[in-house]
């Protein structure tokens, strides 16, 4: 396996301040890793400054793509190169359609098809993100990446605000996405992800293969997912600032 | 012809209310003589009409009327019952009754440009929808100006009776060797009770042209009114102000979309007299700055208890040297009145610009899909015919991409 994402020394701002500390985390092709890490501590900057948002401004560090940094590259040449986003709280843009973005962002004329998979051929002519509720929010998110493709996605919260019943098909449709091009024998998988979750919901659905914890601006440790996770609901994140050993520098 | 009274001379002296004063002197009456155009799609006008909306196969319209400066050059009814389409002038001798109509909405002495319509007994074109007749497709008009320093003074007249309806979809244009020139075109518009007109008007001036439209619309009880008005090209000076009186459980949406190019002044909005009980209004501004000077007017005035109204102006300055003034004005003279208005003057928001790049599309293209979705995407209820115009002349303004 190669490298599909580094980060290395990684230090952003964020608001004038700085969020990223020295993050240093590696995904492999085809790797699904998670991301844990109480509120404030820098996982959805991470994910925002990987995908180029100019809230985040770098400082210092690499952030190596398929081996290029792309750390001073545009958000669209990112998204160009391979990279997809599901924001946990993407913005309501009234006027354009979500049908228009859709089609935008796939070169298949028959993209739009794919909205029904996603309960939401009835949200195509509606403005984006405008009055959707927290699931429609994500099915939203998960039909334009289907339609865009990406060779690597970050997924931010992915199951925060949906409710049991589209629980279900949101991991359904982020499984699809991570195993698309798994073909029936071969196990081999060519979508790469890291995805930030709280609850590990969604590990119920997608076999992580790398757990990180971050703290502070930093990555405190890595390991298996499911020994993180339940690690974290047995005692939090406070032994992390004891952990220093564990400190992946 | 009504008498050309003093009263009307000495308007030729008043300003209007708003916008920059045109010198008349400046320009000579546009020719009467137009050309006759009798096949639309073998005209040499072909491309300045579709341009403005109005299609020269006549698929999906009922009817097609042209004026080129100030003469009708074109007038092809299709088989329609109830409907009713000629030039004012002939319609004068073909109606008697039409005298209670001509001059009555609109006053000839409102400032220099009615006078000199009226004295200068411009001529227009005249449609009746007859009582109860709901003509299916719209009826497209298309006013050309072809002679440089020449106004154009049209006077027009719509009656739609008791309980019909029409859509209207009117084109303005400016031939290419008639840039500085000036149009008014008087409308006056007359809705029984009942009744509803969605009327939409979309322009393509020359960079110089000065343009007054004058537009008054007499709206009858339970009946309702839609002003549709888009500009995305470059013009010289333009001011309009069109005017809705509403009677008991009436009412008047209307939506301007703007495009201020650099050099271009426009002054637009529109008032609603709320003059009926349970009369509403709906006034709705999207303009873009690119350079330009836009100004957005709206004002709504109250006249009856039980009434409703909202306005709303929304603009963006997209390019230095641009300036944008929102002036929402809210009146009332009765108790128990519901109005409301929003005025935003901003700019395209990063994260949108971002979220949609994170798709794959460059900032121009980005910016492009947001400023279309804000001009056409943004106001609910506009006509399908009009959307499909919109898009393409929206396309054509170049935003960015």
């Amino acid at each position: 396996m190669s490298e599909m994402l580094k980060i290395v020394d990684l230090h952003a701002e964020a608001g004038g301040r700085e969020i990223l500390k020295g993050v240093n985390l590696t995904v492999e092709e085809g790797e699904t890793c998670v991301l844990f890490g109480p509120n404030g501590s820098g996982k959805s900057t991470l994910l925002s400054t990987i995908m180029g948002y100019s809230t985040c401004k770098v400082t210092s560090g690499q952030i190596l793509f398929k081996g290029k940094d792309i750390s001073s590259l545009s958000i669209d040449e990112r998204a160009r190169m391979g990279i997809g986003m599901m924001m946990q709280r993407p913005p309501n843009i009234f006027g354009v359609k979500l049908g228009d973005l859709v089609k935008a962002a796939s070169k298949d004329e028959g993209v739009l098809g794919n909205a029904e998979l996603f309960k939401m051929e009835g949200f195509l002519d509606r403005d984006i993100n405008v009055g959707f509720s927290g699931g429609e929010i994500k099915r939203s998110e998960l039909l334009q990446l289907t339609a865009q493709k990406p060779e690597f996605i970050l997924l931010d919260e992915p199951e925060s605000g949906v409710d049991l019943e589209n629980i279900d098909l949101i991991g359904g449709k982020i499984k699809d996405l991570l195993y698309e091009h798994a073909g029936p024998v071969s196990v081999q998988r060519h979508v790469s992800s890291l995805i930030i979750t709280h609850t590990g919901q969604v590990l119920d659905y997608v076999g992580a293969d790398r757990g990180y914890i971050m703290k502070n601006g930093r990555i405190q440790c890595a390991g298996r997912p499911s020994d993180l996770l339940k690690h974290i609901k047995q005692n939090g994140y406070g032994e992390c600032d004891a952990c220093q050993a564990k400190t992946i520098q | 012809m009504p008498g050309k009274d003093d009263s009307v001379r000495e308007a030729l002296k008043t300003k209007g209310a708003y916008g920059k004063d045109i010198d008349l002197d400046a320009y000579e009456e546009g020719d009467r003589d137009a050309d006759s155009v009798k096949d639309l799609e073998d005209s040499e006008y072909k491309r300045y009409m579709e341009n403005v909306g109005v299609v020269a196969d006549e698929m999906e319209r009922s009817g097609t009327l042209m004026f080129i400066d100030n003469g009708m050059s074109h007038c092809s009814p299709k088989t329609q019952e109830g409907l009713e389409m000629s030039t004012v002038s002939q319609a004068l001798k073909d109606h008697d009754g039409l005298k209670d109509f001509i001059w009555k909405a609109m006053d000839p002495a409102k400032d220099k440009y009615t006078a000199k319509t009226y004295l200068e007994d411009g001529d227009g074109f005249f449609i009746r929808v007859k009582s109860g007749y709901h003509i299916k497709n719209p009826v497209q008009s298309c006013m050309l100006l072809n002679k440089e320093k020449s106004i154009q003074n049209l006077h027009n007249i719509i009656v739609v009776e008791d309980g019909a309806s029409l859509e209207m979809i009117t084109g303005c244009s400016t031939i290419r060797h008639a840039n500085d020139a000036l149009h008014v075109g008087v409308t006056e518009i007359y809705l029984g009770e009942g009744s509803g007109l969605t009327y939409s008007m979309i322009h393509s001036w020359g960079n110089k042209t000065n343009v007054r439209p004058r537009t008054r619309c007499v709206v009858g009880k339970n009946s309702h009114y839609t002003n549709n008005y888009v500009i995305l090209n470059p013009v010289g000076n333009l001011q309009s102000f069109p005017v809705a009186d509403l009677s008991e459980n009436a009412s008047a949406t209307y939506n301007t979309i703007c495009i201020a190019h650099e050099g271009s002044d426009i002054d637009t909005g529109g008032m609603v007299n709320l003059n009926g009980p349970g009369s509403r209004a709906e006034i709705m501004s999207r303009s873009i700055s690119m350079g330009g000077k836009m100004c957005a007017r709206g004002r709504l005035v109250g006249n009856s208890p039980g009434v409703k109204a909202h306005l709303e102006c929304r603009s963006i300055i997209l390019k230095d040297g641009g300036a944008t003034l929102a002036i929402p004005e809210l009146e009332a003279h009765a108790a128990d009145v519901e109005m409301t208005h929003e005025a935003a003057v901003g700019k395209i928001a990063r994260d949108q610009i971002e979220y949609i790049m994170s798709r794959g599309l460059d900032e121009d293209q980005a910016v492009s899909m947001i400023v279309r979705g804000f001009l056409s995407g943004s106001i609910n209820g506009l006509p399908e015919s009009l959307q499909k115009e919109l898009d393409s002349a929206i396309e054509q303004a170049n935003l960015g991409d």
